[in-house]
């Protein structure tokens, strides 16, 4: 009996696979077996249900229906031209009988197409579908072989004594099953079997590959009934419902939420279980968040806190195994967490007995960057840097009052003194952090505190901004000294290549400017930073440090990574976003990128580009910027003022008119930041375009009006193209009043 | 194997004691640090390995020793099992920390080439020292080994029980810049953390070394005055000069081999192994220069490049060397 289709299942099984790596390996390996399937003609309709599971142990596909077999096809195959497969006397020549022999068939059967490029012999071959278990037995490998790992290992040598195959970690199983065959093939050294293994600790066998399964519900019930649970997202439910139910013994205790640490536990085990365990309350008298770090980090502990979301005494552990009933299990982790605890006191109690500014001389012996100094030197850049951005927030009418300014400066110039703590040194996520709490424990001002606290953030596109003014200018001036110092010595990323985090630290800048509403410009903040650089050169620091490296490349960057803010994280549409990134008209090359005013500059334009006069006018300032660029080319214009006692026709005139009260009121409107006011007055010169284009013929036998009626047209574009360039609006279609 | 005795005498008292322990006192809290270390040693002796003697020479792991870090290298097999003292100066607490030393053991054990069963060899290991597996959390987490000195690197994991980081398992992928083949497995065993977890003490101090002995009275003082020598006392001027020698010994030697032309039987008998040893004395004394803070960040950084260029001359030179064959009455013991 011969099925149609069947089913088909892999498993790898591997030596402990770093966790991290196990969903993007997984991604990898269903890409390359649906490619493969698919390619082969083997989807049953083209679609395949192919499902992938993982355990830290095993990397599994399963697809429930593939075809047995490739569908057999006919088709006709073309070979060589008519005119030299036969002699002059009509038989075939050598290459007709070679064409014929190849393709199992004799000379008499070949026929002659015509196609295009001539006549050319042809023969109709029927193609047997090749079996699925043969086809699978070549791609398993491959497939498996494609699969990407940051950094392979050999641990195995082949026949010859040469080191075999890489993979993450070791191999040491292969289950290839379809149709409940096994799927000959092999990877290494390992050979495809119908045996799998169960847990380590939970199943009888030992973990030993002696399992027999035949079909896909056997290997899961083989799993089941050893101690394995394959689906991660049971896993997850599993840790997080136990842990729960852990902690209902408790009032009000509630698991802090870390989902990485989740993800972790998922892909580290086969089959987790929560444990509860308790420290003693005495260490609450270390800052949560050393605590926190300790449990997390160091531990892998979920930390828990109390009703009011202060941290209880009490920890999560997750462990890779059933249970633990004789208790010996938490007394280990308790014991191991204790350690943890009293090293972590030990050196907090340490650290406290140097004060933060008594740190600075010892920031000489940490490196920043080889070619940018030690974080001494940096510290004194930020330092200037910060001073130099509140100077130009002042400059924009920002109130930052004097006390505040020096505390900034202050901070930060203590800002990366916690480096030289043992806290630091031996937790470096708690950069930053401990700074601030040190210098709330040495009684320096809040606001200095909480500046140093804060100044990592923003980590990532989602995490949190500084919650200060004071957090949010050192942030801005760690991030502005890394990247020009980084830049200026030719550490500008490449492709995907961005070793020190420029592009997250760039985006860093962008969003708090952006979301903080801060009004400095990324020139000013680049001109600052560079001039803070030229400084430290003069003091012989930074030295092959250049300006021209880091200046305008610099800049060029940051446009990009706002085009990339603007358009994919707050949705804004390209063209939106080019008309307000290229404002500024055609007189001057000089843009001023101010985020926080280009953003309400493209929300603006967002909102007002779906009312009706809008993108037909943007049309016209399209076409007014074509002719101008023509007649830039053509007729040597140059621009000017218009002289209205040129104007000889009463459209022109009356544009004039419009102009110069539209530019008044959006001059006005601009002025108080009212940018859809602003943009709104501009679009109700629709009708006077309009009628202008109707009526007048711009370029005019007669230069002189030629060159007035452009000189109109330059001035208009020009002085309304400030907020937005309009002509880079495309307009859509699909509106109604599509008048382009 | 004259030690062989002696190990089943050991285990046969620790369990008698056993007999006369209340039921609630774990079976593998009696284990001393040094029926640990017997048991694991006769548990790889066992399983094949020779079973050395510490390097007996200041190193900072047991991967220094010679045993691992020449031996991984070439195509010969080979099984060693060995504890190795491993200074580091830097982590001297002057006895005041319950958790860090100076210098602690370590039980290193190379397989090469690794069985594919090495995992299941390691667990067993476990198990002979009174640990049921059945009954602890146990998890392989990744944790991938460099040492930028020797030129070293591997991948694996650190095994850790009931959340204790007990043993380092590494598979070297380098040593000394050249890519390994076959590849060897690199076992190490943190002894004190291990007897403590079976002891089920906070400090290490308070390990029972022997059963009438702790770990505190046999190096306690030593904890104590290698941190007031290496912090406070030795003297700077004198280990930049010792550094300096060393270092032109091996730069000498190094480049003498290299000279050596067409001529295998001097090649053959060119001290190698000693250099080495000089490489050694080399990165003892930069660990002594840097935990005396005797070292700015850059200089830091050129000394562990000239360490590590001298560690991979050696490996390079090991290799080329012409094995010369180990003459038979001396490869053979008796008749």
């Amino acid at each position: 009996m011969k099925e149609k289709y069947q089913e088909f299942f892999l498993e790898l099984g591997v030596e402990e696979i770093p966790a991290w790596m196990i969903p993007g390996a997984l991604r990898d390996l269903r890409q390359h077996l649906e490619k493969g399937l698919t390619e082969n003609n083997l989807a049953p309709d083209g679609s395949l249900e192919l499902q992938t599971f993982a355990t830290s142990r095993r990397l599994v596909a399963f697809c429930p229906r593939i075809a047995a077999k490739q569908p057999t096809v006919k088709e006709a195959v073309q070979g060589p031209p008519k005119k030299i497969s036969f002699d002059a006397a009509g038989n075939p020549t050598v290459a007709a009988i070679q064409f014929a022999a190849k393709n199992g068939t004799t000379p008499d059967k070949l026929k002659v197409v015509t196609t295009p490029k001539g006549e050319y012999l042809s023969v109709k071959v029927t193609r047997r579908g090749r079996p699925a278990i043969e086809i699978l037995s070549e791609l398993i490998p491959q497939a498996v072989k494609g699969i990407y790992f940051p950094r392979t290992m050999h641990w195995d040598s082949d026949a010859e004594g040469k080191t075999g195959t890489q993979f993450i970690r070791p191999i040491r199983n292969l289950v290839a099953m379809c149709g409940g065959r096994v799927i000959p093939c092999s990877i290494g050294n390992v050979k495809s079997g119908k045996t799998t293994f169960g847990h380590r600790n939970l199943s009888k066998s030992g973990g030993k590959p002696v399992l027999a399964v035949k079909t896909f519900a056997d290997y899961r019930q083989a799993l089941a009934a050893n101690g394995v649970l394959l689906d991660p997202s049971e896993r997850r439910a599993r840790i997080l419902d136990e842990a729960v139910r852990l902690l209902q013994s408790e009032n009000g205790l509630k698991l802090k939420p870390s989902p990485e640490l989740l993800e972790t536990h998922t892909y580290l085990t086969e089959h987790p279980t929560p444990l509860l365990g308790s420290f003693d309350p005495s260490y609450l008298s270390l800052p949560e968040e050393v605590l926190i770090t300790v449990m997390r980090g160091h531990q892998k502990y979920f930390a828990v806190e109390d009703a009011a979301g202060k941290l209880a005494p009490r920890f999560i552990a997750v462990m890779e195994s059933d249970g633990d009933a004789t208790g010996v299990i938490r007394h280990g982790h308790e014991r191991v967490l204790r350690a943890r605890f009293n090293d972590a006191q030990f050196f907090w109690k340490a650290d406290g007995k140097t004060a933060l500014q008594h740190r600075l001389e010892s920031l000489h012996d940490v490196t920043f960057q080889a070619k940018l100094g030690s974080y001494f030197e940096k510290s004194s850049r930020m330092q200037a840097l910060a001073d130099a951005l509140v100077s130009g927030l002042r400059h924009s009418q920002f109130v930052v009052d004097p006390q505040m300014q020096s505390d900034i400066v202050q901070a930060a110039r203590m800002a990366k003194c916690d480096l030289t703590t043992d806290l630091v040194k031996e937790f470096t996520e708690l950069q930053g952090i401990i700074g601030g709490l040190s210098a709330r424990r040495e009684n320096l001002s809040e606001s200095i505190a909480t500046a140093i606290y804060d100044h990592y953030l923003p980590q990532s596109m989602e995490d949190e901004l500084p919650r200060t003014l004071g957090g949010n200018i050192l942030s801005l001036a760690d991030r502005m000294d890394t990247l020009v110092g980084c830049f200026g010595v030719g550490l500008a990323p490449t492709g995907s290549k961005d070793p020190f985090g420029l592009r997250r630290a760039a985006q860093g800048v962008i969003r708090i400017l952006a979301e903080k509403q801060l009004p400095l410009t990324i020139d000013g903040l680049v001109g600052a930073g560079c001039e803070v650089y030229r400084y430290a050169q003069r003091m012989g620091e930074a030295e092959s440090w250049q300006d021209a490296a880091a200046r305008q490349p610099l800049i060029d960057f940051f446009e990009d990574r706002l085009r990339y803010y603007l358009r994919e994280v707050r949705g804004f549409a390209y063209d939106e976003v080019e008309a307000v990134i290229q404002a500024g008209g055609s007189e001057t090359r000089f843009k001023t990128l101010e985020v926080a005013d280009m953003v309400k500059r493209v929300e603006a334009v967002a909102l007002i580009r779906t009312t009706e006069d809008f993108e037909p006018l943007a049309a016209s300032f399209k076409r007014m910027k074509n002719i101008i660029e023509q007649a830039r080319k053509s007729h040597g214009f140059t621009g000017g003022r218009p002289q209205p006692e040129l104007f000889n026709m009463a459209e022109e005139s009356s544009l004039h008119a419009r102009y110069e009260e539209v530019f008044q009121i959006v001059e006005r409107e601009k002025s108080s930041g009212q940018y859809t006011a602003a943009l709104q007055v501009i679009a109700s010169l629709r009708p006077a375009v309009d009628l202008f284009f109707d009526k007048i013929l711009v370029m005019d036998p007669n230069p002189e009006i030629r060159t007035n009626r452009l000189c109109l047209l330059d001035m208009l574009l020009n002085g309304f193209s400030t907020i937005a360039d309009f002509s880079e609006i495309v307009p859509r279609e699909s509106k109604p009043s599509g008048a382009a | 194997m004259i030690s062989g005795k002696y190990i089943v005498e050991s285990t046969f008292q620790i369990e008698r004691k056993n007999k006369h322990l209340p039921a609630n006192k774990k079976t593998s809290s009696s284990r001393t640090l040094q029926s640990l270390i017997l048991d694991l040693s006769s548990y790889w002796a066992a399983r094949g390995c020779i079973l050395q003697q510490p390097f007996d020479m200041e190193v900072g792991a047991g991967t220094s020793s010679p045993e691992t870090f020449l031996r991984a290298l070439g195509p010969d097999p080979y099984r060693v099992a060995y504890v190795q003292p491993s200074r580091r100066p830097d982590d001297g607490r002057y006895g005041e920390n319950p958790n860090r030393l100076y210098k602690h053991m370590q039980m290193q054990v190379i397989l090469k080439p690794p069985p594919a069963d090495i995992q299941d060899l390691y667990l067993q290991s476990l198990e002979t020292l009174g640990i049921r597996l059945r009954d602890h959390d146990l998890k392989f987490e990744e944790d991938n080994w460099e040492n930028p000195t020797l030129g070293a690197w591997g991948l694996g994991w650190q095994v850790m029980l009931d959340g204790l980081e007990i043993t380092q398992f590494t598979y070297f992928q380098q040593c000394g810049g050249i890519d390994l083949n076959p590849i060897s497995v690199e076992l190490t065993y943190g002894i004190e953390r291990i007897a403590a977890f079976l002891q089920d003490v906070d400090s290490v101090y308070s390990l029972r070394w022997n059963e009438t002995t702790s770990y505190g009275q046999v190096r306690w003082r030593e904890e104590l005055q290698f941190s007031v020598y290496q912090f406070e006392m030795a003297d700077v001027e004198m280990l930049w000069a010792q550094f300096n020698l060393y270092e032109k010994e091996a730069r000498r030697l190094l480049t003498a081999f290299a000279e050596i032309k067409d001529d295998d039987v001097a090649r053959g008998r060119f001290p190698v192994l000693p250099t080495y040893e000089l490489v050694l004395k080399c990165s003892h004394l930069f660990n002594l220069l840097d935990s005396r803070g005797a070292l700015s960040v850059t200089e830091r950084a050129g000394i562990i490049g000239r360490v590590r260029q001298l560690a991979c001359g050696v490996a390079a030179a090991y290799m080329q060397q012409p094995k010369i064959e180990i003459p038979q009455q001396r490869a053979h013991s008796g008749n």
